[in-house]
């Protein structure tokens, strides 16, 4: 009863938030609540016993990337609104209308495959215990090379960003 | 009960409010803000499953798209910058210099 009153509360708070960052004019504050949409997508990952990742959420997302955008935000001095002129060819009701199709096709997979679908046995068990360690445990011995190949697209990511968003070279 | 049907579909819903985003908005920064939205939907799917099955691995596939996400956010906030250093706007109805 406690878990469900919590889902619905954060799925709530998690989709308007969603909603507001779409559809306001400012872009700030578009900013501003993309940062309170993180933070609750942070608590239904408490809710889901994986707190290292909401900690994650909260230090990359909430912290990093959102800072990120502010900067940008910040940076681009605009004299005249982003959204003025619009392309004639442009079909917002077409948009709405993929969009809805989408959400029905994802719908309908999720409710017809968990009506058939066998649950399946608990994995092997690792040879640690608890949240952090079996995360940790995962990312350094099964999957060290993605993890590897991870860091490389980030310093690839870093000297590209600083590459681009440099005046000359 | 909570089952991982009803995180699908706040997931998919969540989803589909980025593609809204990128569809319909024509300001650059809010469509890449739409698209951070559609890759936290895929998280709380991966986590969601992960909590089902009592499996570690959608976490660490989650920590991979993050890391993934944060990438895109830098290059693309950077290619943003230049882009505005050169043609003084944000509306991608006018970003068609290699469209035709």
């Amino acid at each position: 009863m406690g878990e469900a009153i919590a889902f619905y509360t954060l799925a709530a708070f998690i989709l308007g938030f969603a909603v507001l960052v779409i559809a306001t004019k400012d872009t700030v504050h578009s900013v501003l609540f993309l940062v309170l949409d993180f933070l609750f997508v942070a608590a239904l990952y408490v809710l889901l016993e994986a707190p290292f990742l909401a900690v994650i959420q909260v230090l990359v997302y909430a912290g990093g990337i959102v800072v990120l955008y502010l900067f940008v935000v910040m940076l681009v001095n605009l004299k005249r609104p982003p959204e003025a002129h619009q392309d004639p060819r442009r079909r917002t009701w077409l948009g709405f209308g993929l969009s809805a199709a989408i959400l029905a096709e994802l719908a309908a997979i999720a409710l017809y495959s968990s009506a058939g679908a066998a649950p399946a046995g608990p994995a092997a068990a690792l040879p640690v215990a608890g949240n952090t360690e079996q995360v940790g445990w995962l990312l350094y011995t099964r999957y060290l090379i993605p993890f590897e190949i991870a860091s490389m697209l980030l310093l690839v990511a870093m000297i590209g960003a600083i590459v681009l968003a440099k005046r000359e070279l | 009960m909570i089952t991982s049907t009803h995180y699908m579909l706040l997931s998919a819903a969540l989803f589909m409010i980025g593609v809204i985003g990128v569809m319909v908005r024509r300001n650059i920064i809010i469509i890449f803000m739409a698209i951070e939205l559609i890759l936290n939907a895929v998280n709380i799917n991966l986590i969601a499953f992960s909590h089902a099955l009592q499996n570690a691995v959608g976490q660490v596939f989650a920590i991979f798209v993050i890391a993934v996400a944060a990438a895109e956010a830098a290059v693309g906030l950077g290619i943003i910058l230049a882009f505005y250093r050169n043609k003084e706007t944000l509306n991608i109805d006018e970003m068609n210099l290699m469209k035709w």
